[in-house]
């Protein structure tokens, strides 16, 4: 290992991120490994949204291939891990404004909030896809 | 904090902050602020995106066509694709540079994702300004 203090300052150790695979797992962790995740996710969530306003600019045909993929086993799939990852990523990037300005530092709210944040993600899924299938008419 | 405590201006020559390789290149805090002014611009976009998308579920094409080429739609449609993909690329960026250390993929992947995003933000807001026009 390179000595931290009077090694040249550019070949000095730099801090590096925690190794996922030997972190203990504990609430603040996964919520933090779970934001990065859902992120990454949403990325391609973005993708399937701007494919599907593309696929409507193009006609009718290519907007009905295109709803008919999002019903399919597959395109559920994405969906369900789409809408689950979007209401996480909101909910919890509410909760990193919030330690933005200070607040819920303490370990015991920072605790209660990552639950919060984990049981109000998957109850606003849950909810609107009971609603989606009213909407849908039992389709 | 970084390598020269909570002041790294202070007392240092440029000579010396570059090989300490600086405070992530002194960008960090504009990345930072953007970031979060972006995710704040999300919150409300997302909720609107969600009723909307939920509500024409079971529309016909023409029931989706009336909601997307109202102006009000296109416009919002328009800021949630900007802010998303800004969002997406700084996010994927900071992720990259705190796992990726290999230096020419980090380079490679950074410009991969820059280049997507601005790619697909086009195709999304040249689909909206194509159903609204």
């Amino acid at each position: 290992m390179i000595d931290t203090v009077s090694a040249p300052a550019a070949k000095r150790q730099r801090p590096l991120s925690p190794h996922l695979q030997i972190y203990k797992p504990q609430i603040t962790s996964i919520t933090s490994i779970l934001h990065r995740l859902t992120g990454i996710a949403l990325s391609f969530g973005v993708v399937l949204l701007v494919l599907w306003l593309a696929s409507a600019a193009n006609g009718i045909e290519t907007y009905e291939q295109m709803q008919n993929f999002l019903r399919s086993p597959l395109g559920l799939v994405m969906l369900a891990g789409w809408s689950w990852s979007l209401f996480y990523h909101l909910a919890n990037g509410i909760r990193h404004l919030f330690w933005d300005i200070g607040w819920g530092y303490d370990i015991p709210t920072m605790t209660a909030s990552g639950y919060a944040v984990l049981a109000s993600a998957t109850v606003a899924t849950v909810l609107v896809w009971v609603l989606g299938f009213m909407m849908a008419g039992g389709q | 904090m970084g390598p020269y405590g909570k002041n790294p201006g202070r007392l240092i020559t440029p000579l010396k902050r570059v090989r300490g390789l600086g405070v992530s290149r002194e960008e960090g805090t504009s990345h930072f602020i953007a970031q979060r002014v972006n995710g704040l611009a999300l919150i409300p976009l997302t909720f609107w995106l969600v009723y909307g998308v939920i509500a024409h579920i079971g529309s016909s094409y023409a029931e989706f066509m009336d909601w997307a080429t109202s102006l009000s739609t296109a416009t919002l449609l328009a800021f949630t694709i900007m802010a998303s993909f800004w969002h997406a690329a700084m996010g994927l960026q900071v992720v990259v540079e705190d796992y990726v250390h290999h230096e020419f993929v980090k380079v490679c992947l950074l410009a991969l994702i820059r280049i997507s995003c601005f790619g697909f933000a086009l195709l999304g807001l040249i689909s909206v300004l194509k159903l609204a026009l």
